[in-house]
């Protein structure tokens, strides 16, 4: 109870986003002729929102297996860069990680990137409950949308802006917490070099390869700022530990009085 | 021909399923059982900076700047949660005011 409290509020943003872009999903699939159950089984086993959508297209195309496999490691290939910054935070996982590893997805890795667990709690189990909230909205937005799609009156355009929100918000937030701006402004600008030489569908893919050699050529200069930055804070540690040293002999001298 | 149509979709969604999960447990299975190397352990520690980057990019892939209205619900909605963001530091704030200033934006200069 006490992780689902500190971390719905936390995952709200998905919420709004999961429960309209699943409905979006689940209205598309029943206009194709599949029905709740097929909604039910992709949004749980497949879980990658653009991939369901060009699913459905793939689906109905008849395409080929073997296009289904490689149009699926073109359109999430960005995973496996989750993965990698996960490596780390996720190891000790235990029996949580088979499951924490599946709900990895774009929104719920903007949720756990950045290693933030608030106090007190313990860090795989507040993941995990926030994979899974997530993952629910999800599943829950792509069933109502199969079932009652077709019934809704309010003009939604424009909500699943929400998606874009969180990760402006998540970007914004890093920029304020970190003085090193050099690993955001290489995103930004490689994704949007990329985007422009390749054309929108075909962007992500040489983006992440740029960005990965971007950073690597940055290397050096990264982990020089960084330890930098860390001799700074142990000077201030050593004062601290000084200070302690002081205070434990007072102590010892109270002793001897 | 509907069970074949049933047998096909069926499958691709499996495939679909396989290749997806196994994107995400790769690095794990590569890197889980063993001291993280150091270029892994660099990647992990600056790459979330640029892949929030990438994704806020990848979500505005669509704007057209050539024809109306020129990407200005975006941008003006984008703007707006930076600005919010910076200044209260509260997500919900900031997702929920850009959002519905997007949807306005949107749906009366459409």
């Amino acid at each position: 109870m006490k992780y689902l409290k500190v971390a719905f509020p936390k995952t709200l943003p998905v919420l709004a986003g999961y429960l309209v872009l699943g409905m979006g999903f689940g209205i598309l699939l029943q206009v194709n002729g599949y029905g709740v159950g097929w909604a039910l089984a992709m949004s749980l086993f497949i879980y990658a929102g653009s991939m369901q959508f060009v699913g459905i297209s793939l689906m109905t195309a008849g395409a080929s297996l073997v296009s289904v496999a490689v149009t699926t490691l073109m359109v999430n290939a960005r995973h496996l860069f989750y993965g990698i910054s996960m490596v780390d935070k996720y190891r000790g996982a235990g029996h949580k990680k088979p499951y924490l590893m599946h709900a990895l997805t774009d929104e719920t890795y903007s949720l756990v990137c950045t290693g933030d667990v608030p106090e007190g709690l313990q860090p795989h189990r507040y993941y995990l409950t926030i994979s899974a909230l997530n993952h629910t909205y999800w599943v829950m937005g792509s069933v109502l949308g199969s079932l009652v799609g077709g019934l809704l009156t309010f003009n939604t355009a424009g909500i699943d802006f929400a998606m874009t929100a969180l990760f402006v918000t998540v970007f914004v937030e890093q920029w304020l917490t970190t003085k090193e701006h050099r690993p955001a402004l290489i995103g930004v600008e490689a994704s949007v070099l990329c985007l422009l030489f390749f054309g929108a569908d075909h962007f992500l893919i040489p983006a992440m390869i740029m960005i990965t050699i971007a950073l690597t050529m940055k290397r050096k200069i990264l982990e020089q700022s960084e330890t930098f930055e860390q001799s700074a804070t142990s000077q201030q540690q050593d004062t601290l530990t000084l200070d302690t040293k002081d205070i434990s002999m007072f102590d010892n001298k109270e002793d001897c009085v | 021909m509907t069970t074949i149509i049933s047998n096909q979709s069926f499958w691709a969604i499996v495939i679909m399923s396989a290749v997806t999960l196994l994107l995400r447990v790769l690095p794990f299975l590569v890197f889980g059982h063993r001291k993280t190397p150091a270029y892994i352990s660099f990647l992990g520690k600056y790459l979330p900076y640029a892949i929030m980057g990438m994704l806020v990019v990848y979500c505005l892939k669509g704007i057209t700047f050539t024809a109306a209205p020129y990407g200005l619900p975006e941008l003006i909605a984008v703007a707006l949660v930076v600005v919010l963001h910076v200044w209260k530091r509260n997500t919900l704030l900031s997702i929920i005011c850009g959002t519905v200033c997007y949807m306005i934006l949107l749906q009366t200069m459409m």
